[in-house]
């Protein structure tokens, strides 16, 4: 196996690394990074718990090679909530109730910023094709949709 | 005075914020100081005799630090049987058993190691249906049965595969179906499935050179984990300690014992490390306990007036290569097995057979899905064949107060009402009337369901409530937060027994069974009742021991005082007080002197007046409270593909009290919706070698954002219970119950055709509808 130099940044700190060819950004984050609040699953991109943003695009992190993320910008769940300020959307999570055992809860979360940056007004269709590529076994997603749904309309006012 | 109200308010979770921003510790988040890492061997058979491992290759391979075969871990474990060992020995019993195990610095390592790993085997004859397990010639998947230890209320029967034969006999049911005018007679059929918890099964395991075992686990019952690792090990229980901290889903899977022994053992192999075992999601399936299969009987006896007069029915659980809690989901299913009904002659066989498949556990619901499955179908079917309506049919056979079950227990005056929940689904779901027209067949179906929590008859549970020095509270309790939210619901207890803000309440947010309150197991909905009761306690305890001091310190008695806002005080002089701070390590007279101490209240429940059911007839008292409820489901069915469109899922439960709607909104969605995944597109699917074919996400379906119902409707009738917390019954089971009956009858409703087999996949409901002729 080769090793490889990458620079990237994640939520907005610089590293410096040197990878495995074969190592994913979902291990790189995970093991490498201490960076836990994104999820491993499944590591075959079925499940989705692993969804970080690349470059401002939700990615399935286990589907992602680490030298992939060279000379790029990668946002966690750890890089959503702003100096101790969660934001309108974990906010609404938090009062629809959409959160059950929050295995989940992450991915959902960083998928949703992602689709409120793209389409501040989505549709409840336009939700759920969304966040349909993450599973959660709790909720049965209801709350996740009204809570997204939510903070789109609070992001009009 | 401020009024709190906590209770019954749809109180956002405690455990949210750290939920949502990915600070909550999950177990395969952890990381200990030079822990390795485990890989496993598994059976590429489904029976097959071991002759020989030879693991002298992987040894070599640096990195390596311990293995561990059958032969060094012969322990046997289990919470009702004990026939599992850590590892296959002498024998595997299913595709995808571990055989041996691999602990190494890195997981590629390990990997690595396993590949060198050699096991001859040598194949024996395999079964895959449990009635052909039933058949004298079958091949014996354990034959040491009659040896293991075992529960005292489960029967195995040496010498056959029958791990358990539960028997109900009330009344007489040949009497009864002669005095029928009608007896129908079905079959139904599930296969196994997985829980499919988004967090795999995961544990650390670290046996001390000096004999302390330290666990961390993915697990539901820190306790049960502890008892039953004692118990293999003989171990005393002071010298292991269980930490669960968050749980990425449990739904059954992980109550009781599964990997943590293995962990354990490798640990002191490899000189006391820590091992950490991480399920990949294809071992989840094929390795992993899962749900067991169930074929169900149910032969049904009614007069023309709609009165069942007998029925007799065989429930046979497929629970594949080991028990584990498959006895007594078939122990549970028999007791309740007539679901919500008052039926005066009833006969019941509910039989746990072993098979050569993947191991059956506890799945939330333990059973009664499955087995409403078959009565709930039953009864359209009864009532289609006497010509009558099916909701006057469940209404004219409801279990209400006063009536006697199968297990001839007399339904107290508060034990929930069916009917109300059979009468608020067909209202919410516009029954008697056409669906509105679509492009496609709709119909509409109900079905009714019960159940109790499915434990000994002596569980107990406790809780420990401890004040602070400034008045804020710290709740610590043994049920773990898996997800169901109970948690929250105990600070809004407390919040309101206290009369303080909600956000001087905290609940400690790992288990740890040194430190934490015993409680029997995160399972069977019987956390808000048994726990919940316990927490009443505990606080009660706290406020007579505030009383106390502060009655000193004022010169009053104690039952002139009251507790309220973050004081205690003279009830009728408010003024007249003093700050919970002011009592809380201890009083302090005027002159100096300290009196009494800290404050900590202790409560604990046990279930009360429960029985041992008698082995031939099954009479006694096994449940602790029942939660009474119906489901309806509105679909659309495609003629052309089989499609099944659920439009509408309507729930009611009579759950006593709502201590927290949101909460229990949450659980009605989200069981629903597991509950459709299970009613239209989960099934284990093997080859003829017993090879599970769909051991991964792609081709194992669960319901993804876009597969939900178009519109639910939760309903909470509130008919408290009396020894309840506030009257609250559970209802996590509950809430999937009896959605896969309502979605099959409703396709009756729409396109006049039965299904007996789950799954209800297109090809299936296309098939039914093309023999029916296609119209």
């Amino acid at each position: 196996m080769s090793r490889h130099k990458i620079s990237f940044s994640v939520n907005g700190e610089r590293y410096e690394l040197e990878v495995e060819a074969n190592q994913t950004l979902l291990r790189l984050l995970r093991e490498d990074l201490g960076m836990t609040g994104t999820k491993c699953a499944c590591e075959r991109g079925d499940c989705g718990t692993c969804t970080v943003l690349l470059d401002g695009e939700p990615v399935k992190s286990c589907l992602v090679l680490a030298v992939e993320a060279d000379g790029r910008g990668v946002t966690t769940i750890e890089g959503i909530s702003k100096g101790g300020e969660i934001t309108p959307l974990q906010r609404a999570f938090i009062e629809h109730g959409a959160v059950q055992c929050g295995f989940c809860t992450p991915a959902f979360i960083v998928a949703g910023e992602a689709l409120l940056k793209r389409n501040p007004h989505p549709t409840e269709e336009e939700v759920k094709e969304a966040i349909g590529g993450i599973l959660c076994r709790c909720t049965g997603y209801r709350q996740i949709i009204d809570a997204i749904m939510d903070a789109s309309k609070k992001g009009e006012k | 005075m401020k009024k709190y109200s906590y209770v019954g308010k749809g109180v956002p979770r405690i455990d949210a914020f750290e939920k949502i921003t990915g600070t909550a510790q999950f177990t395969t988040d952890l990381k200990l100081p030079g822990m390795l890492y485990t890989k496993l061997v598994k059976s590429p058979h489904p029976h097959a005799r071991i002759l020989k491992i030879d693991t002298s290759e992987a040894e070599k391979v640096p990195g390596v630090r311990a293995i561990l075969t059958g032969e060094d871990a012969p322990y046997k474990l289990g919470i009702y049987i004990c026939d599992k060992e850590p590892l296959a020995r002498g024998k595997v019993r299913y595709v995808g058993e571990a055989v041996v195990a691999v602990a190494a610095d890195t997981e590629e390592i390990a990997e690595q190691a396993v590949e060198l790993i050699k096991v001859e085997y040598d194949e024996l004859p395999a079964i895959f249906d449990q009635r052909e397990a039933l058949k004298p010639d079958a091949p014996l998947v354990h034959e040491e049965l009659g040896k293991y230890r075992r529960a005292p209320f489960i029967f195995p029967q040496p010498s056959t595969n029958i791990a358990n034969h539960f028997k109900i006999r009330k009344g007489d049911v040949e009497k009864g179906f002669a005095e029928a005018d009608v007896i129908v007679e079905n079959e139904f059929n599930q296969p196994q499935i997985h829980h499919v918890q988004m967090e795999t099964h995961s544990c650390i395991g670290q046996w001390l050179p000096n004999g302390q075992i330290n666990v961390w686990t993915s697990a539901q019952s820190p306790f049960a984990v502890r008892d039953l690792l004692s118990i293999a090990l003989d171990i005393p229980r002071n010298k292991i300690d269980v930490t669960v901290p968050y749980v990425g889903g449990g739904f059954g899977g992980k109550a009781g014992i599964h990997w943590e022994p293995l962990v354990v053992l490798l640990s002191r192999k490899a000189g006391g490390r820590p091992v950490k075992l991480v399920m990949t999601r294809e071992e989840q399936f094929n390795t992993v306990a899962v749900r067991q299969g169930l074929y169900a009987r149910v032969k049904t006896g009614v007069k023309r007036d709609g009165r069942i007069t007998a029925q007799e029915l065989e429930y046979l659980w497929d629970s594949g290569a080991y028990a584990d809690y498959a006895v007594n989901v078939g122990r549970a299913s028999g007791y309740s097995c007539t679901g919500p009904y008052e039926i005066p002659n009833v006969k019941c066989d509910s039989l746990t057979v072993y098979t050569n498949h993947p191991y059956g556990t506890a799945y939330r619901g333990f059973g009664h899905p499955e087995f409403h499955w078959a009565t709930e179908r039953q009864m359209d079917l009864v009532a289609r064949e006497i010509g009558m309506d099916p909701l006057e049919f469940r209404l004219k056979n409801a279990a209400l107060p006063g009536c006697i079950t199968a297990t001839g227990e007399k339904l107290a005056e508060d034990a929930g009402r069916v009917d109300e929940c059979i009468k608020a689904v067909t209202k919410e779901i516009g029954w008697g009337k056409k669906s509105k027209k679509g492009k496609k067949p709709r119909g509409k179906g109900i079905a009714a369901l019960w159940k109790a929590p499915a434990m000994p008859s002596f569980t107990s549970s406790s809780a420990i409530a401890k004040l602070n020095e400034d008045g804020t509270v710290i709740l610590s309790i043994g049920l773990t937060e898996i997800g169901q939210g109970t948690p929250t619901a105990f600070a809004q207890m407390v919040a309101e027994e206290l009369q303080i803000p909600i956000e001087k309440v905290k609940v400690v947010n790992r288990r740890e069974t040194d430190y934490s309150p015993y409680s029997w197991q995160t399972v069977a909905s019987r956390g808000t009742p048994m726990d919940g009761n316990a927490v009443l306690r505990a606080v009660e305890d706290l406020k007579r021991q505030v009383k106390a001091t502060a009655a000193q310190l004022l010169g009053m008695p104690e039952n002139a005082l009251t507790i309220a806002d973050g004081r205690v005080f003279v009830a009728r002089e408010p003024e007249r007080g003093l700050s919970l701070s002011q009592v809380a390590t201890c009083g302090i007279l005027p002159d100096g002197r300290g009196i009494r101490g800290p404050i900590l209240g202790y409560g604990y429940y046990t279930a009360e007046g429960l029985t041992n059911l008698d082995p031939e007839t099954g009479q006694g008292l096994p449940a602790l409270v029942w939660t009474f409820g119906a489901q309806g489901a509105e679909v659309e069915v495609d003629p052309e593909t089989g499609e099944v469109r659920v439009l509408k899922v309507v729930t009611a439960l009579d759950l006593g009290k709502a201590l927290n709607p949101l909460l229990v909104k949450g659980q009605i969605y989200g069981g629903t919706v597991q509950a459709l995944g299970q009613a239209l597109m989960e099934e284990f699917i093997f080859d003829e070698k017993g090879r599970l074919l769909n051991n991964n996400l792609t081709d194992y379906k669960i319901p993804r954002a876009p597969d939900i119902p178009d519109k639910f409707v939760p309903i909470m009738i509130e008919n408290p219970q009396r020894n309840c917390p506030y009257g609250a019954r559970g209802i996590g089971e509950q809430v999937t119950m009896s959605v896969q009956p309502a979605v099959a009858n409703a396709i009756y409703d729409a396109i006049g055709v039965d299904i007996y087999d789950l799954p209800m996949t297109r090809e299936k409901v296309w098939k039914a509808f093309m023999k029916k002729g296609g119209r």
